[in-house]
């Protein structure tokens, strides 16, 4: 049995050794907000936080997360359904066309201010460039981080 | 598939003994790409991650850093990139920033891909790696012995890799790396220089030209020799040049999905001399100051 917490919530499953955390999360738990895109590390889609760390679970071997806490796209808002800012920011600035990779784009964006790689726009592009956005969404994502973490430093 | 997850450093070797067909695995950043394709299917797969120690690194008595093979590139990059910039700077270019908090030299080591990109710096600053084996103890294994062919390294089947030794930089390093995008670039071409003015000499490596990465060693004697090693003056433009196609010389490409060997050769002189133009004008700033 493999035993950890998703969004503050114990599991405990019995996992195949070649699970992926992303198909547990998904098979397994139900949670569809994150999203397989590549299954290879490429496209970012499925970028969660394993113990505050952004991660993709495509290349995270479930059976690896023993004891540790996993965040994904469900546990971002509050509780009363209330907005984190990042997804506020997010409609705010029209940082998405389909959709599919905005939760993969939250997570990592959520890191990318929580590491402080927030200092200018290029920054923020260099530590988002882990996520991919097919329908070119760029601006506005770049646009929806500079709003949540605050202005460009001189 | 038998997931096999020791708690101890002893019971990994002990596991890894009892089967040497069992892959071990850190971050997965690697490793998994070929299980979600199954394009390889191992009989059990050894998980390293509980470990501790290989998470850690430490200054040891004679000066050198022992790095565990299970740091990941993140942590080298924001605790070590004062010492060591040069792995630092290849770590950055590693896959994106979520591979960063999982992949480990370690992991790079054992894939020995000619394209990884630790491997060059570890060449350009003649880092040791350290394999234990539960049998025969511990075995200190120079990088530049360490690659033997594609994806083939210097471990023996019992072995597993317990940590990579280097000394802090003693002077400027830098990695540069031809790529088609920000993240997840498996490098199309890659170069390393680590200057070491102490002993008026420098590394330089290639990475991904050759079915191994490799010292660029007509190179490094021709840096020895030929040039002004006091710091004071400018690198002579044809000494720049002549070190650029030495460095493209060592390497031995081939045309494959990522680019040809006639632009490989041609990108390997450019980065030869970008990186040796940055190293040298910090080496003359330092001098001069």
């Amino acid at each position: 049995m493999t035993a950890f917490e998703v969004n503050g919530r114990k599991v405990d499953l019995e996992v195949d050794p070649r699970e992926s955390l992303l198909a547990v999360l998904q098979d397994r738990l139900h949670l569809y907000g994150t999203k397989k895109g590549c299954d290879h590390g490429q496209c970012g889609a499925c970028t969660v936080h394993l113990d505050g760390r952004r991660v993709v679970s495509c290349l995270t071997l479930a059976s690896q997360v023993e004891g540790r806490e996993v965040r994904t796209i469900e546990g971002v808002a509050g509780e009363d359904g209330t907005l984190h800012p990042l997804q506020r920011a997010f409609i705010d600035n029209d940082a998405m066309q389909c959709g599919y990779c905005t939760p993969g784009q939250i997570m990592s964006g959520l890191a990318c201010i929580a590491e402080g790689h927030t200092g200018d726009d290029d920054e923020i592009r260099e530590y988002m460039s882990g996520n991919l956005c097919r329908c070119g969404a760029y601006v506005g994502i770049v646009a929806a981080i500079r709003q949540v973490a605050g202005p460009a430093e001189a | 598939m038998d997931f096999l997850r020791p708690a101890t450093w002893a019971e990994a070797l002990a596991a890894k003994a009892a089967d040497p067909t069992a892959v071990p695995i850190q971050g997965g950043t690697d490793v998994m790409v070929e299980i979600n394709f199954d394009v390889r299917r191992p009989p059990a797969l050894l998980d390293l991650t509980a470990i501790g120690e290989l998470g850690d690194w430490e200054l040891t008595a004679d000066g050198l850093l022992r790095v565990g093979a299970g740091v990941p590139y993140a942590r080298i990059i924001t605790e070590l990139g004062d010492r060591l910039p040069g792995l630092a700077q290849a770590s950055r270019t590693v896959g994106s920033p979520q591979i960063r908090n999982r992949g480990t030299v370690g992991g790079n080591l054992g894939a020995a891909s000619p394209a990884g990109d630790a491997h060059p710096p570890l060449l350009a600053c003649d880092a040791v790696i350290e394999a234990e084996s539960a049998a025969r103890g511990t075995r200190m294994i120079p990088a530049t012995g360490f690659y033997l062919g594609v994806k083939r390294n210097a471990l023996e089947p019992d072995e597993l890799i317990r940590a990579v030794h280097l000394r802090p930089a003693t002077g400027p390093q830098y990695f540069s790396k031809v790529g088609t995008r920000n993240a997840m670039v498996i490098a199309v071409c890659s170069f390393a220089l680590a200057l070491h003015p102490g002993e008026r000499r420098l590394g330089a490596a290639v990475g991904s030209a050759a079915p191994t990465p490799l010292r660029a060693r007509a190179a490094e004697e021709f840096a020895a020799r030929e040039f002004d090693w006091s710091g004071a003056t400018a690198l002579d433009p044809a000494l720049l040049a002549r070190f650029g196609e030495l460095a493209a010389e060592a390497a031995s490409p081939i045309d494959d999905v990522r680019g040809t060997a006639a632009y490989r050769r041609h990108a390997i002189a450019v980065l030869a001399r970008r990186t040796l133009t940055w190293a040298w004008n910090d080496y003359r700033g330092k001098a001069a100051a």
